[in-house]
């Protein structure tokens, strides 16, 4: 059996919806983190399949993943960083507590 | 000749309006007085030198024996296009020369007796710089080389007058003189600027010299273009004149000057009686070859004139306030002055209404000057400008009471004082033009006498009310205020004979001045007929001037009250123009364009509290709505696409 595009794709679709989802519902600051990086990852897998399959002689696609991790990775030390902050001044990373910055 | 000079005579007034305006309040009272004394003593020594200079120096007439047109200097001040160029200069000719005299004399006299009657008064520094400001400007305007350096000083003289009406700040009487002479005097000088327009577009230059040498062109130029019945220069003549009537005090627009009295006396003798008020006068004068072009103008002017001149005079006569009084006379006075100009023809006596008219700005300058200082130190003495507190003040004051009555014989017209031989002139211009004009000339000149006898019988003579308790009684005023009276007496006794027609006629030609015994000897009948009527009335304290005037009551009463003159502008204002005019425009500008305003800002404020609640803070919240735009625009492109 030949594994075409499809088998990867759809489990990157699966994962970024659940990412989407987890990032609207859950309340937790880290849960929320953690379901933006699903959706990152999902995304990289996109890159690489697309690349792997589209355009098989070149390395775009896998350079482009390489350094979306490595952004990705930065992007979290940021978000924790942010996280713990919040966490000190408010005693809690419930997100909807966190709503300074309204009118 | 030489610019130093002349510009010495402008620039050291302008120094000393810096010097103690912005130094005075740290010197001494008395350092900012003797400053700004020294100044204009200075300034009266070099203008005296210039006008000597350009009369007897021998190097300003040509061969015919003319005097001449001398600019001494004249800058290019801003400079819009070829032709419209706006030039600040020094103009020597006669009149200006003769301008220069009289306002560093009165000046200096004013700035000397200063010294005396402000000794000790809050703002004396102040007082000092103002004085120094009016100078300055008043010497800028008379010197002018054209009509918008003249309009520019013109409007300072106007703003120092207002500072200086307004100096006691604190009574409400003296804010709304100002106010009322300033704005009164600033409606007169819109005219004034219309006037300067429409003559400068049709002449295309500003400048007087250009103007007076060939006044036809100026005519010529304007294509015999109409206007509402009258020609263009016509219209640009008498609204020109308009600003002069509102300077001059003419009737309508004179209703600032008996208030203006508010002001300190000194003020009211430098510039109420002796220059500011006469640049009208200057000023019709300056441009007179244009007026003659146009004899309407002229008429419209001897109108103006006589009407003014027996309204003032009827006023006087029932006034009790010395000062008002004296205002009044004032306004008579040079109501005689801008007739004379108006009746002057060149073919009448050679234009003699013109030397009469300056001649009589000369003398009047001096004894008017004469009589306010004389009034200042009374009030200075009995501390009230009422004539009913004052009487048999001529033991008390003598020196005051001599130069007084010698400024009365003098404004009377009774031989050998100044005023005679001005005043005869002008009889003669008036006569010559009609004999109309001659009579009611003559007339007003008999009223003159007998206001002024009136004037000088109610503080001298007529009763003696007890000065005891006075803290002190009346006596006369230090040298300081004494000396200026002194001089302005003897001048005023000598001032006619200078040989006023040789150095100052319409066309700069020497003019010999031959006195008309026929009208001489009918004034000066009908000036000793009024004193006569005066002293009969107003000698010893009796009742009949009460008689007279319940036999004339409603002449009196409305005299007594100006004629209602400031009622009218009352009415005029509050109840026309006020209600007809500004409320409408009030309520426009509150309700519609305040309106207009409003609602945008109502509305944008409506809006964004209406849509304020979607910045929620609520992370989440914009994510799920960024989704489902995104998807909603997803799902158009592919329905787009797949139709």
């Amino acid at each position: 059996m030949e594994i075409s595009m499809m088998y990867y794709l759809i489990p990157s679709l699966i994962m970024f919806c659940c990412g989407v989802y987890g990032f609207i519902t859950r309340k937790n600051m880290i849960a929320i983190l953690i379901s933006l990086e699903l959706m990152l990852n999902a995304v990289d897998i996109n890159f690489v399949v697309f690349n792997r399959f589209l355009f098989p002689g070149q390395l775009d696609g896998m350079f482009f993943t390489l350094f979306a991790i490595a952004i990705a990775a930065a992007e979290t030390a940021l978000a924790i960083a942010i996280i713990i902050n919040i966490f000190r001044s408010n005693k809690t990373i419930d997100v909807d507590d966190a709503t300074k910055m309204k009118f | 000749m030489d610019q130093t000079i002349p510009l010495l005579i402008l620039a050291l007034p302008l120094c000393m309006f810096l010097v103690l305006g912005l130094a005075g309040h740290k010197m001494s009272h008395k350092m900012a007085g003797i400053l700004g004394t020294l100044g204009m003593g200075t300034a009266l020594v070099l203008a005296y030198t210039t006008a000597f200079t350009y009369f007897f120096g021998g190097n300003f007439v040509d061969e015919a024996g003319n005097r001449l047109q001398h600019i001494v200097f004249n800058y290019d001040w801003l400079a819009f296009t070829e032709n419209l160029i706006i030039r600040l200069g020094f103009l020597l000719d006669p009149i200006s020369a003769m301008m220069l005299v009289v306002i560093t004399t009165i000046s200096f006299m004013v700035h000397l007796y200063s010294l005396g009657y402000m000794h000790g008064e809050k703002g004396f520094q102040r007082y000092y710089a103002f004085l120094s400001l009016f100078s300055f400007s008043m010497l800028g305007l008379v010197v002018a080389t054209n009509i918008f350096q003249m309009y520019i000083f013109w409007e300072l003289v106007g703003a120092s007058s207002f500072l200086l009406i307004g100096f006691y700040y604190t009574k409400p009487s003296a804010v709304s003189a100002s106010k009322k002479a300033f704005i009164v005097t600033r409606f007169a000088d819109l005219g004034f600027l219309i006037g300067i327009l429409i003559l400068s577009f049709y002449s295309n230059t500003f400048d007087f010299v250009t103007m007076t040498q060939a006044p036809g062109n100026v005519l010529a130029s304007t294509g015999g273009a109409v206007f509402m019945g009258g020609s263009v220069l016509t219209w640009a003549l008498v609204l020109i004149f308009m600003g002069g009537m509102g300077k001059s005090a003419m009737m309508p627009l004179h209703i600032w000057l008996p208030d203006a009295m508010e002001g300190p006396t000194p003020v009211s003798a430098l510039i109420h009686a002796a220059t500011m008020v006469v640049a009208g006068v200057f000023l019709v004068a300056r441009m007179f070859p244009v007026y003659l072009v146009e004899e309407v103008a002229l008429e419209i002017v001897t109108w103006v004139g006589a009407l003014t001149a027996l309204y003032a005079a009827i006023v006087a006569c029932t006034q009790v306030d010395i000062k008002r009084v004296l205002a009044f006379s004032t306004i008579s006075q040079i109501a005689f002055m801008v007739v004379s100009l108006g009746v002057a023809r060149p073919e009448l006596h050679e234009g003699v209404g013109y030397m009469a008219s300056m001649f009589h700005l000369f003398t009047h300058a001096m004894f008017k000057a004469l009589l306010f200082l004389g009034a200042g130190a009374l009030i200075h003495a009995v501390h009230s400008n009422d004539f009913t507190s004052m009487g048999g003040l001529r033991k008390h004051m003598p020196i005051t009471h001599i130069t007084f009555l010698i400024g009365c014989l003098a404004i009377a017209g009774i031989y050998p004082f100044a005023g005679f031989f001005s005043k005869d002139e002008i009889l003669v211009a008036a006569y010559s033009n009609s004999m109309m004009w001659g009579i009611w000339m003559t007339a007003v000149a008999g009223l003159t006498a007998f206001y002024m006898f009136r004037l000088y019988y109610r503080i001298f003579w007529w009763n003696n009310p007890d000065y005891s308790k006075h803290h002190h009684t009346p006596h006369d005023a230090p040298w300081t205020m004494t000396l200026p009276l002194i001089i302005l007496a003897a001048v005023s006794c000598v001032a006619g004979f200078i040989p006023f027609g040789e150095l100052v006629t319409w066309n700069r030609e020497a003019y010999e001045i031959h006195l008309n015994y026929p009208i001489a000897i009918t004034s000066v009948v009908v000036a000793l007929c009024a004193i006569g009527l005066a002293t009969i009335m107003y000698r010893k304290e009796n009742s009949l001037p009460d008689k007279v005037a319940d036999k004339v009551k409603g002449l009196w009463t409305a005299a007594y009250h100006r004629f209602y003159f400031d009622e009218l502008y009352l009415f005029i204002t509050h109840k026309i123009i006020f209600n007809l005019v500004s409320r409408p425009i009030a309520w426009f500008d509150r309700q519609i364009i305040d309106g207009t305003m409003d609602m945008f800002a109502e509305v944008t404020n409506k809006a964004s509290e209406a849509i304020k609640g979607l910045q929620s803070g609520r992370v989440q919240s914009y994510v799920l709505v960024y989704l489902l735009g995104a998807l909603l625009v997803g799902v158009v492109t592919v329905i787009c696409m797949v139709l």
